[in-house]
């Protein structure tokens, strides 16, 4: 295979076309889509595809940015197993940032907090391994994209008798979260296009509940450009012929059934649970916990420091965007109090972060 | 944070390999695959190849693409 397939997927004269053909089936009544996926927003905001369908469709973002919807009680409890318990932290670079009730690990990093960006949670078993005298905990947050990789490295651990090393985990599933959304009244979502990754590893037909239960189309998609406007066409003639299916544009990648391997390695290591999001609450069934056979690796059982969830109101508005009700600049916070060099809510520290999305690539 | 990289597989020995990421080599695991053979192209995500990339499907895809761009109703 030519690596420069990767040039095909982003000719304009294509997405001219698709363009048009969007535009042609959406008619001049535009339809709501929402890219669940913080890579989509990033992609969509970056190639200036909102502009090029206004007034066709609306495409508004979704809480899949796993760094994003994240509670901050999370980023306490990473920080007290560093601090009080000593341990050494091991976390994917774009927690850092995320702020915790009263601070976070880039500050306390800052301080003398031993915090390490790892490229994957492997490397994190590897840190332990090179360091017995310390407790290493990896900071395991994900979507099903990732749960894979970290419910590797914890039976890598296991097998390998890496006594020191255990996860913190905050792994979150995506169709449930989608669920809660659709019956929302307030977001009024007429299509779902489907994260890229994540449907990699569950499969396309993962979400046939939610397109059947709540008669919503559902495309998954690439995310190159015309990976994209294809999805989107593909929606706007689903709602147009006021059909709810499950449809593949990324089948190069993704198949109906996912990938059963990795699936069955998740289903070994973690357990179901119900789990809070950062300004959405607590959705049922949507996390993953470690399971009991594996609670040796589990941060929290381990050294008995829980990961607490509230959901405190501020003037911060992360809640409404990451369910689509507002966009960020409807956000008193945004681009005045709350910037990427200095963010106030999560949704503006992660570079797949739909605020940081919008500050950087404008909102228009 | 969801983002996947494509790579070609270099070389592999059990569950590691060498894949090659746009001129850069480095090892991942192929935990999550059976059978992946030495110059097939992955979706490398956090240190592990996740799925293959099926080069029939991508040109299918592709094929789809040119019909659209050349619909003769597209202005």
């Amino acid at each position: 295979m030519r690596l420069t397939y990767i040039d095909d997927f982003r000719d304009p004269a294509t997405a001219k076309a698709l363009v048009a053909r969007i535009r042609e089936d959406a008619g001049d009544r535009p339809v709501r889509i929402m890219e669940v996926c913080g890579t989509h927003t990033v992609a969509i905001a970056r190639c200036g595809i909102r502009p090029l369908l206004s007034g066709a469709v609306t495409m508004v973002s979704g809480p899949g940015c796993p760094v994003c919807v994240t509670p901050d009680g999370y980023i306490d409890a990473a920080i007290a197993l560093g601090k009080e318990r000593g341990a050494l932290l091991a976390s994917f670079g774009d927690m850092l940032r995320v702020p915790g009730t009263s601070s976070s690990l880039e500050r306390e990093k800052g301080e003398g907090l031993d915090v390490r960006v790892v490229y994957s949670p492997l490397d994190a078993v590897a840190l332990a391994a090179g360091s017995p005298d310390r407790e290493v905990v990896f900071l395991g947050v994900g979507f099903e994209t990732t749960a894979p990789a970290i419910a590797g490295a914890i039976r890598t651990a296991a097998q390998r008798g890496v006594a020191n090393f255990s996860v913190l985990s905050s792994v979150r599933t995506i169709p449930e979260a989608m669920g809660i959304l659709a019956a929302d009244p307030d977001i009024r979502i007429q299509g779902f296009l489907c994260p890229a990754h994540v449907s990699a590893i569950i499969g396309a037909d993962a979400y046939r509940a939610v397109a059947s239960e709540r008669r919503i189309p559902c495309v998954v998609a690439g995310f190159e450009p015309l990976d994209i406007l294809l999805g989107i066409s593909m929606l706007v003639r689903q709602i147009r012929e006021g059909a709810a299916r499950v449809e593949n544009e990324y089948t190069r990648v993704a198949t109906g059934a996912g990938n059963r391997k990795a699936q069955e390695l998740v289903a070994e290591v973690f357990t179901p649970c119900d789990t809070g999001w950062r300004g959405i609450g607590v959705i049922p069934g949507s996390g993953l916990r470690i399971a009991d056979r594996y609670d040796a690796y589990d941060a929290e059982r381990k050294f008995g420091v829980p990961v607490l969830f509230s959901s405190e109101k501020t003037a911060c508005r992360c809640g409404d965007v990451l369910k689509g009700k507002i966009v960020p600049p409807e956000c008193p916070l945004f681009g005045k109090a709350c910037v990427p060099e200095e963010p106030y809510g999560p949704c503006m520290v992660s570079s797949e972060g739909t605020c940081a999305a919008y500050y950087k690539y404008g909102a228009s | 944070m969801c983002l996947g990289v494509p790579a070609k597989v270099m070389e592999r020995s059990g569950d590691a390999a060498v894949v090659e990421l746009g001129g850069v080599r480095r090892e991942i695991s192929l935990m999550l695959l059976d059978d992946v053979s030495v110059g097939e192209w992955v979706i490398v995500h956090a240190g592990f190849a996740i799925e293959r990339l099926s080069e029939g499907a991508a040109l299918q895809t592709l094929e789809l693409f040119r019909e659209i761009a050349d619909a003769p109703d597209v202005h």
